[in-house]
């Protein structure tokens, strides 16, 4: 795709490169905390320590994991097909609308057969929503950019007015669904592996992580592997040469925007079956817009998400402890830490690149046989 | 190396919470909005200050900023030992049903809603009557007839300050109008001073004089506008006459500090009880403000009147209608 990776083996633009970005977000990060007081080498220890230091923390991270990997594959596949798809909020939002249904209404089913009713309710929800935007923009040329946010508060307005006046049981004060039935949650991860035996701490991780995994390889096999993803990502380099070649940009645009959508939705997934058990306001959270961030890190590519994905449950759930332990760094000094890695890793990605390749040639010169 | 240390200190946290049973820690779990929200967040931070300001005692806190951290949160301090654990806000009640019952001899309280669990306390308003009686006065201080409101998110419990103000209002002047507009359907709705200041306006324009802002932050835009415009509002939560004196016809009170400080103080002397508590105006959980500041507004003939049908609220003589028990109200 690009030409400037060429001249740099793989290690280095996947591994040198995203750590440098890390490193300087954290000596930033570092500084600021510096600033109101506190350590920084202490406060790195506990954001650790709080992410990956005992069970129910990793538990955690394992969780925001999930919400990330979803909504940053979501963002990836909009991405391949060149377009910037930033509703994936609003469409994780209606995917919840879609899980709750199922699991409101038909939780006289099996728990197997809920569970696959809902997910694919989330994804068709979700898919649904991604769609009129997609098609906008395919027949109609109106900015995806412009409609997926825009379509996040049309979202949002018809949740809150569905919570408040359909949906919310008479007398419950928060807008918000009854409890779903005990047949219709996924288990939780503990609860999971109780029945084979293995004990591990309470957590909001449950079965969704593997669906998570899931997503990631048939994201990679659909990109690289079928002739859909081909299209897409010829679509995404050059449109021009994708309609020269016989592809239907519109209907490439809709698919992918369609496909997006779906992914986003499974967050719900992962929320509302899986944790929450309930439809509820505002429980994306901001997971939908993180995605860009965790899908620009992972530079697209889903075993690059998954691990960019990690990286910010660990922020989220190591910052948490980290307000825990440290009254004076609130939650906006957490909220800066983690912009500080967003600005670094994503935006200013390609900061160290020329330093780096200079270093690089200097210390390896290029064996081509081009240079004799 | 520094990893060992933190865990060496969190083991020395927890065996200190066991062995030092009788130290006095209490915590607090604001909710979304954070504890500098201008209005119900930060009426309880005001509370738990005034608790650390009386007794010195320094209390845990965390703010939430996402729906699954609230178990986490409470989850966390009941592990550390903080006793009470107060949760803010209706939205906790379901991680504080789960939490209250894995420790049960751990003491939580909530406000907002109610919690049935032997080891949590339930402080909840009524705050219809508080908004009758401002409603009661709106009636009897508009001149045009027409009064306006101001929610800030749409959703049942602002409803519930809506049609106790309407009922006030009418209780006043059954031939009076009032104008109701919501600021919005999200959590944003709760700070937006600029919406509410247009809603405010465009109320004022179809002839109301008296507008009644229960919106959080958003409620600051209308009082500001009611000043500018030389018309009368109403504050709510905390007493918001000082704001712009003589033009905040009064405000309704909802004694969140209170209920805050309470719940530490009584955990401190040991004076604490579980069960429900419904503050209204008899138990002055809930009220209307009269200070230097708007005691110009208020003529001797409405301060009677509403003290009188406070009163009869209190004696039962008049009921006021809560939204909220069947989510309707009679026109």
């Amino acid at each position: 795709m690009s030409t400037a990776s060429d001249q740099l083996p793989r290690w280095i633009t996947l591994g040198v490169i995203p750590f440098l970005n890390l490193l300087a977000a954290f000596v930033v990060s570092g500084l600021v905390v510096l600033l109101i007081g506190e350590d920084p080498i202490e406060a790195v220890g506990i954001l650790i320590w709080g992410a990956f230091g005992f069970g129910e923390g990793v538990g955690y991270t394992l969780y925001y994991t999930t919400n990330f990997v979803f909504t940053g594959l979501a963002f990836a596949v909009a991405f391949h097909c060149g377009l910037f798809n930033i509703g994936a909020e609003g469409q994780a939002y209606l995917g919840g609308l879609g899980a709750a249904l199922v699991c409101l209404h038909l939780d006289f089913l099996p728990l197997p057969l809920i569970a696959l009713l809902a997910i694919a309710a989330a994804a068709l929800f979700g898919a649904g929503w991604a769609f009129v935007p997609g098609y906008l923009q395919a027949k109609r040329g109106s900015h995806i950019v412009i409609t997926t946010i825009m379509f996040n508060f049309i979202a949002s307005a018809l949740m809150v007015y569905l919570l408040v006046n359909v949906m919310a049981p008479p007398g419950k004060m928060a807008p918000e669904t009854r409890t779903f039935d005990e047949s219709a949650r996924l288990p939780f991860m503990h609860a999971a592996l109780e029945w084979i035996g293995i004990d591990i701490p309470q957590s909001p991780l449950n079965l969704t992580f593997f669906l998570a995994l899931l997503c990631c390889l048939l994201v990679w096999l659909l990109i690289w592997r079928t002739r859909l993803g081909y299209e897409i990502r010829t679509v995404g380099i050059s449109p021009s040469a994708a309609a020269y070649a016989g592809i239907s940009t519109a209907r490439l645009t809709v698919i992918a925007m369609a496909i997006s959508g779906a992914l986003a939705g499974f967050l719900a997934v992962n929320e509302i079956m899986g944790v929450q058990h309930r439809l509820l306001l505002d429980f994306t959270a901001g997971y939908g817009f993180v995605g860009i961030a965790v899908a620009l890190m992972g530079r697209s590519h889903p075993v690059g998400i998954f691990f960019a994905a990690l990286l910010f449950g660990a922020l989220y759930q190591g910052g948490a402890e980290l307000s825990f332990e440290k009254p004076k760094i609130t939650r906006e000094m957490v909220v800066v830490i983690q912009g500080l890695v967003i600005l670094f890793a994503g935006a200013l990605e390609h900061m160290f690149r020329p330093q780096i390749t200079a270093l690089y040639h200097r210390l390896a010169p290029s064996p081509k046989p081009s240079e004799a | 190396m520094k990893t060992s240390g933190i865990i060496a200190a969190v083991a020395a946290l927890a065996m200190s919470a066991t062995a030092a049973f009788a130290e006095f820690k209490p915590a607090v779990v604001f909710d979304m909005g954070g504890k500098f929200d201008k209005s119900f967040n930060e009426g309880v931070f005001n509370g738990v200050e005034k608790f650390k300001a009386e007794t010195g005692v320094e209390y845990a806190e965390f703010e939430v900023t996402n729906p699954s951290q609230r178990e986490q949160a409470l989850r966390n301090f009941a592990r550390r030992g903080h006793d009470p654990i107060l949760a803010i806000g209706f939205a906790q009640a379901e991680a504080l049903s789960k939490v209250a019952a894995e420790y049960p001899d751990t003491r939580f309280a909530i406000i907002d809603m109610f919690v049935d669990l032997p080891n949590v306390q339930s402080i909840e308003f009524k705050e219809h009557e508080g908004s009758f009686l401002v409603g009661m006065l709106a009636g009897l201080a508009s001149q045009t007839g027409k009064v306006g409101f101001v929610g800030g998110m749409d959703i049942p419990l602002i409803r519930k300050f809506a049609c106790g103000y309407v009922q006030g209002v009418k209780a006043a002047n059954a031939e009076a109008e009032v104008f109701q507009n919501m600021t919005g359907t999200t959590p944003a709705a709760w700070n937006d001073p600029v919406r509410g200041g247009e809603l405010a306006k465009s109320q004022f324009d179809s002839g109301a004089d008296v507008i009644y802002a229960a919106a959080g932050g958003t409620g600051l835009g209308v009082l500001q506008t009611a000043a500018d415009e030389g018309k009368l509002s109403i504050g709510v939560d905390s007493n918001q006459n000082h704001l712009h004196p003589g033009s905040v016809l009064t405000s309704m009170l909802k004694r969140v500090d209170v209920a805050a400080y309470e719940t530490f103080k009584s955990g401190m002397d040991d004076t604490w009880k579980p069960g429900s508590q419904i503050l209204g105006l008899a138990e002055d959980g809930v009220g209307w403000a009269l200070d230097d500041n708007n005691s110009s507004l208020i003529t001797d003939d409405m301060k009677a009147a509403v003290e009188k049908a406070q009163a009869d609220i209190i004696a039962g003589t008049i009921s006021v209608h809560n939204y909220m028990s069947d989510n309707s109200c009679p026109d």
